[in-house]
């Protein structure tokens, strides 16, 4: 996860112990750990791309140079999975990222004001965020399941008056991955709403008072005053987003194993079913550099993003 | 009112599979998957509560409720509490000691915050795969986080120097003031973390999926997962009382400290 970084007050940025090397000793369990289980399988990474090995096996590793990357981009049926599974990517950030941000900014403002009934809508909207992907997907799992005994056929059935012709939610190639944005939506937004609420109850109140002593209408205020005031908290939500789109595999795994014909395959499934199910681990390695890279630039653009407005 | 009839719709929408969850836990299998008659409670049972360890063995999957609840009980309390330790040691480090190398140190956890578990958990499985179906695989990548690193690392450096320097003067060393200082002004910090990497480990699928084959390392999340990724009719009754059972002890956990899991999640988006 990515933080919005601003700098600090200079007033706490004092260092208490200046002399030698005295205390250094508290570092060095937490980032050796995080060396040892996050910069180093980083760097490894790369190397394993680069070469092919099997696991648990006497087999020699053997260098094979930028293979596993041509493969992505040449080899004629790798290729075309690959690619898929990043379009998928893709949609699933192209409908995610506005349809998420634009749900949760407007539910916070619904439920940034005072009472009994408005705080248990909080915690309602707020739930899912605690619920494990495996939960939400076997929840899924019964509300999409198929035929006339499914409850969103039965639903949809009941407000058409036996119009509706009943879904294959899960098995249909057009209907699979919009069915799995769905449920990542109802999971996330909760999410997303709490750190809106957050940054709506940051912004002064002497800011919308002083656009009311102006005349401004309601849509006025929220343009010129809410708008403005979120927006460093709008940038950290949306790139928050994009990433997990990126990042997407639980309830693809559970659900539909990437299927039907791929139309639900993203590239963390293709990366650990190429290293986990098949086996070829400097593939799913391959794969894992290439997610990482796209990672970091879009960190790097949100934090040049994010120092415009400082200038 | 328009705004209390939105609330209610989105309530609703939000609140229905919760809804639709529990309900169906005490359903009959036949009635859990009965279209509209699923969302009505008529014949209540605990038939599924009681069949669960019967469903294990019945089924593909083999292991027991309590083995499954051990496994992800002991792999959270190392995370957290392992986490807790190491984590706001290495956060206090780089706020408040002078060395050099620090700001090189500084922007290597800043690097690492970025990069998401799962683009590294291919190498870590290749890695640790001599360490599978044991419980600390489970947890050793999880312990030292970068992201927990930095947000003590912002509390520490938020927080006014004054007690500390006072116990300079006194001659208490960065260790001794950590413990007796800091530890008893620090709640918030500890109570975010602790509750954010509760929330991602007790979730965790990914990786315990790369590192367990045997049903005795299984915690919860692999053994419902198998449940719900069996392509044949699976017994919606007895996977809900299942789904139940994982998310009981966070739901209680959740209502108890309902501002603290809040506050925590909007901590992250640190001053944005």
């Amino acid at each position: 996860m990515i933080t919005a970084t601003t700098p600090l007050p200079k007033r706490h940025r004092r260092k208490i112990w200046t002399e030698g090397r005295v205390g250094l000793t508290m570092l060095v369990p937490g980032i050796g750990l995080v060396v040892a289980f996050m910069l180093i399988p980083f760097f490894f990474s790369i190397w394993l791309s680069m070469h092919v090995e099997i696991v648990g096996s006497n087999i020699p590793v053997r260098a094979v140079g930028w293979l596993f990357f041509e493969h992505m981009f040449d080899d004629p049926i790798f290729r075309g999975v690959f690619l898929k599974s990043l379009e998928n990517n893709g949609i699933f950030a192209a409908l995610v990222v506005p349809c998420q941000t634009l749900l949760a900014l407007f539910l916070a403002i619904l439920v940034n004001r005072s009472g009994a009934f408005v705080k248990f809508c909080r915690t309602t909207f707020f739930l899912p965020v605690v619920f494990p992907m495996v939960l939400t997907s076997l929840i899924w799992k019964a509300i999409l399941a198929p035929g006339p005994d499914g409850m969103l056929n039965a639903i949809l059935r009941a407000v058409t008056f036996g119009h509706f012709t009943p879904q294959y939610w899960l098995g249909n190639v057009h209907l699979a991955l919009p069915s799995i944005i769905v449920l990542s939506i109802w999971q996330g937004t909760g999410f997303q709403m709490v750190i809106f609420l957050a940054g709506l109850q940051g912004i002064p109140s002497s800011h919308y008072e002083a656009a009311l002593i102006d005349g401004a209408k309601k849509w006025q205020l929220f343009r010129d005053v809410t708008m403005p005031g979120l927006r460093n908290t709008t940038i950290f939500v949306i790139i928050v987003t994009t990433i997990f789109s990126l990042r997407v595999f639980d309830q693809i795994y559970l659900l539909t194993q990437g299927g039907p014909l791929n139309a639900t395959s993203s590239v963390m499934y293709l990366a650990v079913s190429q290293a986990y199910v098949a086996n070829n681990v400097g593939q799913g390695a391959a794969i894992s550099v290439v997610l990482c890279f796209i990672i970091l630039l879009l960190s790097l653009i949100q934090r040049q993003v994010l120092r415009e407005r400082v200038d | 009112m328009g705004t209390y009839a939105l609330l209610a719709f989105f309530m609703v929408l939000f609140l229905f599979p919760v809804y639709y969850l529990v309900l169906g836990s005490f359903e009959s299998p036949a009635q859990t998957l009965n279209g509209l008659h699923a969302a009505i409670p008529t014949s209540l049972t605990f038939d599924n509560y009681t069949g669960l360890n019967h469903a294990f063995f019945s089924s593909t999957i083999t292991g027991s409720l309590e083995g499954f609840y051990t496994v992800s009980t002991l792999v959270s309390l190392i995370v957290v509490a392992g986490g807790l330790v190491v984590n706001s040691l290495a956060g206090y480090g780089l706020a408040r000691l002078k060395f050099r190398g620090r700001r090189l140190l500084l922007l290597l956890v800043i690097v690492l915050v970025i990069i998401p578990f799962e683009a590294i958990a291919v190498p870590l499985y290749y890695m640790l795969n001599g360490l599978r179906n044991t419980i600390i695989v489970q947890a050793l990548p999880f312990i030292g986080s970068a992201f927990s690193i930095y947000l003590f690392y912002t509390f520490f450096l938020n927080m006014p120097p004054q007690l500390e320097e006072a116990a300079r003067i006194d001659g208490a060393g960065p260790w001794r003031t950590f413990v007796q200082i800091i530890l008893p002004n620090a709640k918030p910090a500890f109570a975010s973390v602790a509750i954010l990497s509760f929330i991602q480990i007790w979730s965790s699928y990914l990786w315990p999926l790369m590192m367990t084959s045997q049903p005795s390392a299984y915690p919860l999340s692999i053994a419902i997962g198998n449940l719900v990724k069996q392509q044949s009719t699976p017994n919606y009754g007895e996977m809900f009382a299942f789904g139940v059972l994982l998310v009981v002890p966070m739901a209680i956990f959740f209502i108890v400290f309902q501002r603290w899991f809040i506050r925590s999640v909007a901590s992250l988006a640190v001053k944005g």
